[in-house]
This record gives C-alpha cells, structure tokens and sequence, in this order.
C-alpha cells in the first residue's frame, strides 16, 4: 500500500523499497506457512474449497492472489519490464494488503487459544497496526530520505494502533492478560512497547536525518517481530495452563445459570 | 432435579443430505458404571490399527499411562483419585476404605453440533456424515494442524512422524456395515452406549433421575445440551463430579460462532489501516509538512542529503 502510494505521489525510491518488502514478506510468509504443513506438497488442497468459515482457507486464497501480484510489482520494478503492468500489480496488491494485514488476526483468534480467542476483537487492530509498522519501518530503511515523509507519518501511525490495541485488549480480556504479561510473552511485549515508542520517536524527529530514520525503522521492525511472537508465546502459555481455559468458562457457566434460573 | 429429555439437534439434513438418511448416531459413555478395564482404548487401537504411544512410559497418575486422546489414541480411559466418598442413604460406607474414591472416564472425540475442527478446516477434509458424525479424509488433509488448536476439548491432534491429523471417527467403516463401534462392542460394563442420539438422551435423562434418588447427588450430563456453546456433543457423558475433575472444560464453545464479528472487526482494522496510510501521504503533502520539508532542507545538516526528487514530490 504504501508502495501504491508512492507510485501516485511519484516517489519512486520509496515505491521501490515498499514493493520490494512486500514482495519479500509474502514470500517468507508463504514460504513458512508450506513449510508448517505436515504435507508441504499437499498446499493445493488448501484451494479445492471456498470457505468463508475457515480464516485459513479464505487466507490462502487471498495469499495466492496477493503473492503473484506483489512479484509481479517488484519484479517488473526492478527490471524495468512491463512497466504497466508492474503499476497495475501495485494497485492490485495495495487493495489485498490491508486484508493480508488483518486475516491472520482472525486466523488466531477462531481457535480455542484462550489468549487468543478471548482478544479476537482487538487483535485484527494489534495485527494491522504492526503490519503498518513494519512496512514503514522497511521503507524507512531503504527509501531515499527525501522520499520517505509518508513512511514516517505512517510509522508514527502504526506504532500508536499497536500500542493502543495492545493496551486495550489486555484491560478487557480479565485475567487471561496474565498469559500477556508473564513469562516469555510479557518480557516480549515489554520489548516492544520500547522497541515501538523508541520508534515512533525517531520517526517524529527524524526528519530527513537519514541514519535517524535507519534506526527508528529498524526499531518499529524489531517491535513488530517482539509483538508477533509475543502474541505467540501468550497463546501457547494460555493453552498449556488449564486455569486460563477453565476459570474463564467456570465464570461464563455461573453467569448462565444465574441469568437462567 | 428433574432431567428432561432432550431431543438431538439436526446436523444432516442442513449439511446437505438428501432425506431418508440414518439417524444421528452417538455415544453416551455412562461413567458411573466405568471400572477401568481399557477394553475401549484396545479395543479402538485393534480395530482401527493405530499405532502404539511411546512404549511402558509410565506417567505416575494413577492407573492412567495415556495421559490424554491423541493422532493415535482415539479412546482414553482417564483416572481420578480423589479424596471423596461416595456416601449414599442406602450405603454410608463404612470408612474402612478412607476417603478415596476412583473416578474413571472413557474420553473421546465428542462429534460436536457446531464442531470448530470442521468449521475451520482449509481443505475441506473433515466433513459430517450421514450420520452426523464428524471424520477426517486422511487422502485430503494437508496437515495444516488448524482443526488441532479449533478443537475446544483438545481432542484432534497431529501424528508427527506422518503429518496428518487424527480423529475418531465413531467407526465409520463399521457403521456403514450396521455394526457397532468397537469400543462400544468391546466395553463390558455398557459403559460405553452406542445408538440414535436421540435415544441415548432419553437413556441418560432417565440414568441421571434414577441416580439421583439413589443418593447421588453429584451425577450430571456433561455435552448433552443442544443449548451449550457447542450446540451439544454427538457422544456425551454422564459424570460423578464437575467436568475440571475430569480435565473436561466446563463451558466449552466453538469459538467459529463469533466468527462474524471477528471478520466485522478485521474489516473495520483494514479499514483503519487505509485510512492511516492516505493520511500518512495526505500529511506529507500538507502545507506544514512542506514548511518542515524546507525547514530541514535549509538547515546545514540536511543540504546534503537533499535529491533532486523533492521538488517533483512537492509540486
Ligand atoms: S470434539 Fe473436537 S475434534 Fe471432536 S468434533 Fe468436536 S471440535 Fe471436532
Ligand atoms: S490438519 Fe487436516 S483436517 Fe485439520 S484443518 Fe488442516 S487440512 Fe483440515
């Protein structure tokens, strides 16, 4: 999107380095998510059904049209081919982004991952916040200072979304916020919020400072991995102590009974 | 208490089967009348040749060396020590025995109403059969382990060395020849009740009564109630104790019913997401960003960084 973006207000250096992260994003994501399978070679079935009520399969979807259009857009960016198509592939792939961005929020949260779950109406905000981030943080490093005021704006942006919806979600989801804030998961999302307000900082102050904006860049990067896997390992805590699945359910039962009787 | 009986949800005919289909089918596992043998859980291995778990491990709980379902346990008979009598009017017990009681309970895959394993599944692998009961295609699924982490009982797992997943399956392959599964076959008690849903609900319904006139207090039905956040389980259990005691979650709920409001919520995050990013270019272009932009360009630091690209982007 923010290549897109780029590529309206003519900033080619900052088109560049957009595409070129998105590109390698969705390749490292992609590549991870076969990679998971137990059945690498069996991805294809992921696409023999169109099912709204599995988020990984509407995710596939959307991966196998994102992907194509953000190689094409880099790809013909950096070769000079098809120019016109390589503009077109962009636009494509900005309307897709936004959705790439958040449908991995709904992937976590439709499971039975307490942290997770208990957080689905917060982590799409958390999730999309952090994507921002991380683009921005990407463009920031590779993008001519002259070129990258919208990639610091942007930064700035999704660093306060991240750390907004993080805030919330762990003040509405009761007790189940402890998985966020002990152990591994609360060390990581500590980070992060440094990492994050550090960033957001420098992408204030940077201004055309370059080696400024290289390292807020960087920063908001790191943020964004420290929440990724925060996120992570408070699901896996949640999921393997019984008391985050069960006092929240046991209050849920006595709340129905009491509004039943 | 009186226990009414329940008539079991529908779950064929909106999945598509054509009318004349069998009945829903299912399992009332009465764990009052358990006594632990493990016929279930061999019985279930024979039959639909699952491998072993790692050999003689023994766990320390009590009698229980499985620990819990897993890809290649698809009956689990769970041991509860407990320090608890069973005091009834008719048999105070004699305290000779001290206060231990066993719980014991056959565990397996609960063929939910609203089953999330199946609801999330990419690949379209698990499916419903005509007699309602939930099973995986191991030709189909790819492995992507979702159904695992849907599952609200943590029933559905991975077998590792082969990459699928695995489930019961309520013996498809014998129900399709009119016979009854094995577990159900080989449990010596009636522990283990096989039949129509609806049926086993009124079986249960009368079992919980006559239990409580006996004395026990404590029996209950755990996954028989169409109004429970699963929309009720296909095999459901009749219980001496709160479902925690058996690792059983107390109010579990296929969390795809709040699916909707997950995608509205995702859709408002893109939403926002675009807008930030317009606004992010709009403020780039706002005359105040400009007066900075020339600000910064005039200050001696920043002449030298200065690109001939500025003056295209600003005009
Ligand atoms: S108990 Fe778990 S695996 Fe079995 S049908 Fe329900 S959701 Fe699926
Ligand atoms: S692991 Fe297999 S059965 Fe489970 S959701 Fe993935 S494809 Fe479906």
């Amino acid at each position: 999107m923010l290549a897109a973006g780029a590529q309206l207000t003519g900033r080619p250096g900052l088109a560049r380095a957009g595409k070129i992260a998105a590109l390698a994003g969705i390749a490292l994501s992609l590549g991870a998510l076969v990679e998971d399978l137990g059945r690498p070679e069996r991805f294809i079935n992921m696409l023999r059904t169109f099912k709204p009520t599995s988020p990984m399969n509407m995710g596939s979807w959307l991966l196998a049209a994102y992907t194509p259009l953000a190689g094409v857009s880099a790809l013909s960016d950096v070769t000079g081919r098809l120019p016109l198509a390589g503009r077109a592939a962009c636009y494509g792939a900005a309307v897709l982004g936004p959705a790439v961005a958040t449908y991995t929020a709904v992937l976590v949260s439709d499971t039975a991952v307490p942290a997770w779950h208990e957080g689905h109406r917060e982590m799409p905000f958390l999730f999309a916040g952090s994507a921002t981030a991380t683009a921005a943080g990407a463009a920031m490093i590779a993008a001519p200072s002259a070129e990258n005021a919208p990639a610091r704006h942007a930064a700035v942006f999704g660093a306060a979304l991240e750390l907004a919806a993080g805030r919330l979600m762990r003040r509405r989801i009761g007790m189940i916020a402890e998985a966020y804030e002990s152990g591994r998961a609360g060390t990581l999302l500590r980070a992060a919020e440094a990492l994050s307000v550090a960033g957001a900082a420098g992408a204030l102050l940077a201004g055309r400072r370059r080696g400024l904006a290289v390292l807020s860049g960087a920063a908001l990067m790191a943020a964004s991995a420290c929440v990724r896997l925060g996120v992570f390992s408070a699901g896996v805590a949640s999921a393997e102590d019984p008391r985050y699945t069960v006092l929240p359910q046991r209050a849920r039962a006595l709340a129905a009974n009491a509004s039943g009787t | 208490m009186t226990v009414r009986p329940i008539r079991a949800p529908e779950v064929q005919d909106t999945t598509g089967y054509p009318p004349g289909h069998p009945p829903r089918m299912g399992f009332f596992t009465d764990t009052s009348v358990c006594i632990g043998c493990k016929a279930c859980e061999v019985a279930c291995k024979e039959w639909n040749q699952l491998p072993a778990d790692q050999p003689f491990a023994l766990t320390g709980l009590s009698f229980d060396n499985t620990e819990q379902l897993s890809g290649s346990t698809w009956r689990h008979v769970a041991f509860i020590e407990q320090n608890k009598p069973i005091r009834t009017p008719q048999d105070p017990g004699d305290g000779a025995g001290g206060d231990l009681r066993w719980l014991m309970a056959s565990d397996v895959c609960k063929h939910c109403t609203d089953a999330a394993c199946l609801d999330v599944c990419p690949t379209g692998s698990l499916f419903r059969t005509e007699f309602g009961t939930v099973v995986v295609q191991q030709d189909i699924c790819n492995g992507c382990g979702y159904c695992v982490s849907a599952c609200p009982y943590g029933v559905i797992a991975k077998r590792e060395d082969d990459g699928r997943v695995f489930k019961c399956t309520l013996c498809y392959d014998r129900l399709l020849d009119d016979m009854t599964p094995a577990c159900a076959k080989a449990c010596p008690t009636e522990s283990i009740q096989y039949g129509p849903l609806d049926e086993l609900l009124e079986r249960a319904a009368a079992r919980v009564q006559e239990l409580h006139g006996d004395g026990v207090e404590d029996a209950r039905l755990y996954g028989h109630d169409p109004e429970d956040g699963v929309g009720g389980n296909g095999a459901f259990f009749l219980l001496l104790d709160r479902p925690e005691v058996y690792g059983l979650p107390p109010a579990p709920k296929a969390t795809t019913r709040d699916l909707p409001s997950m995608w509205r919520h995702a859709a408002v995050a893109a939403l926002a997401l675009v807008c930030g990013v317009t606004a992010a270019f709009a403020a780039a272009h706002h005359p105040l960003a400009q007066a900075g932009a020339k600000w910064s360009r005039q200050s001696p630091l920043m002449t030298r960084t200065r690109s001939s690209r500025t003056t295209t982007a600003r005009s």
